[in-house]
């Protein structure tokens, strides 16, 4: 087992960790794409070309293109709603 | 969260990695694969199947079936998006209040010229990674997410007024997710009919190298087109949402 | 170093249902998913895996030579694509709860539906 398998699988190792401790939405989602990323960099190195192909268009760019929708659209929904109460 | 409920949580937590650490060392050793299913199926695609890359050919010719199975999961989670997402949009259409974009968010200019340059280029790429499947890594899945990409380059680079127009064309974009999904499953109808068995490679198979491998372009097409159209389903829902409906 | 692979896909498994338990926000909780999700690619292909083996695809290279296991790949590469909409349809759904509740905390949800 070569040193390029050994160094990225601690990378993701430890990137997935910090993703889980990023507790703001934001900041999140972008660790998210970075976990993408770095699993489609392990992928290629386990000799997977497709599967890298997909990870790096659906960690990269789909997941975060959705996530940071979603999160823009909850607090969009947050300021109406305290419009809403300071208008009552 | 109170003490029991962080005990009851420690345990789960230690008795499900404590299982998995056990398993695995009941694994081979990494590295050293030896199971013959995986062999014969890397040994026999080029000379059966006249496709060169095996990866694809066990997705969508020796495990069809469980492809359909995938692309199945896919439709319903598309379903479901664009029931939950649409009928808020049409509450909140039939109410009236069409608030718009938040001021703060115009695009700028650079951005929708790289939109518009780039949207070209990557679908043409698309078009390729789908229909050279069985030559090249790529096919159907990888080749739908980088079409529904390629649209979706238009709506990053901020013609949000697209956003607006893509109401009227929403059937659109979901008919042709139901024809592909349902012609991905009339090959498996078509192997059934000519030779008795779902999913049997029932078209001519040529000769390896060329765009070949009987019905795998066919499939690849199929699930390419369903892909990206229910991709943009759902990107089309979620920024409809982010963009002009503030409810 | 024999099951370290399997070590890494043991510890995502665990720090992405860590965070689903302890988490303050669904939309982490959805992204926590997703870094379970990872852990099951990378047990599979890890599986997979053949020393000094190349990538499955016999475009340049002899149909004898060792390669990695293509099965476990046709595996992985449904699952990457299907699994992003499954974490869309959450995503929706967590939209549709923050209409109906007004909050995107787990605990606060769960004392308001008592």
């Amino acid at each position: 087992m070569n040193v390029l398998l050994i160094v990225l699988l601690t990378f993701v190792g430890a990137v997935g960790w910090m993703t889980v401790i990023t507790r703001e939405p934001v900041r999140q989602a972008i660790m998210a794409g970075l976990l993408g990323l770095l699993l489609a960099a392990l992928f290629f190195a386990l000799q997977a070309p497709d599967v890298a192909l997909s990870e790096i268009v659906i960690g990269g760019g789909a997941i975060p293109i959705m996530l940071l929708l979603a999160i823009g659209k909850i607090r969009r929904q947050d300021a109406a709603a305290e419009r809403e109460q300071a208008d009552q | 969260m109170n003490r029991s409920r962080k005990v009851a949580a420690a345990v789960g937590l230690l008795l499900v990695i404590g299982g998995f650490v056990w398993g695995a060392t009941g694994l081979h050793k990494f590295g050293n694969y030896n199971f013959r299913y995986g062999a014969i199926v890397a040994k026999d695609s080029v000379p059966d199947r006249a496709a060169v890359n095996s990866v694809v050919v066990t997705a969508f010719d020796y495990r069809a079936f469980d492809t359909l199975g995938e692309e199945f999961i896919l439709f319903i989670s598309v379903l479901s998006v664009g029931v939950l997402l649409r009928r808020m949009r049409e509450e909140h259409e039939s109410d009236g209040d069409d608030v718009g974009p938040e001021p703060t968010m115009r695009g700028s200019e650079s951005m929708r010229w790289l939109g518009a340059a780039l949207a070209a280029p990557v679908a043409l790429l698309a078009l390729e990674v789908i229909t050279h499947g069985t030559l090249t890594p790529g096919g159907g899945f990888q080749g739908g997410v980088v079409l529904m990409s390629a649209v979706a380059f238009t709506f990053l680079g901020g013609e949000y007024a697209l956003v607006a127009r893509l109401r009227g064309s929403a059937t659109w974009l979901e008919v042709s997710e139901s024809v592909a999904a349902a012609a991905f499953a009339l090959l498996g109808l078509g192997g059934l009919i000519s030779t008795g068995i779902f999913f049997e490679n029932f078209i001519y198979k040529g000769q390896a190298g060329l765009l070949t491998g009987g019905f795998i372009p066919l499939a690849n097409i199929a699930v390419g087109a369903e892909v990206a159209a229910g991709f943009l389903v759902v990107i089309s829902e979620l920024l409809y949402q982010r963009l002009l409906s503030s409810d | 170093m024999g099951i370290y692979p399997y070590i890494v896909a043991a510890w995502l498994l665990g720090v992405g249902l860590y965070g689903v338990i302890t988490s303050r926000n669904y939309v982490h909780l959805v992204i926590c998913l997703t870094v379970m999700q990872a852990s099951t690619y990378v047990l599979l292909l890890s599986v997979g895996y053949v020393t000094g083996g190349k990538a499955p695809i016999f475009a340049d290279i002899p149909t004898t030579s060792s390669v990695v296991d293509p099965v476990v790949q046709a595996l992985s590469l449904t699952d990457v694509v299907v699994e992003a909409t499954v974490v869309a349809l959450l995503l929706a759904l967590v939209i549709q709860a923050n209409k109906r509740y007004r909050t995107t905390d787990p605990d606060r949800m769960n004392r308001m539906t008592d």
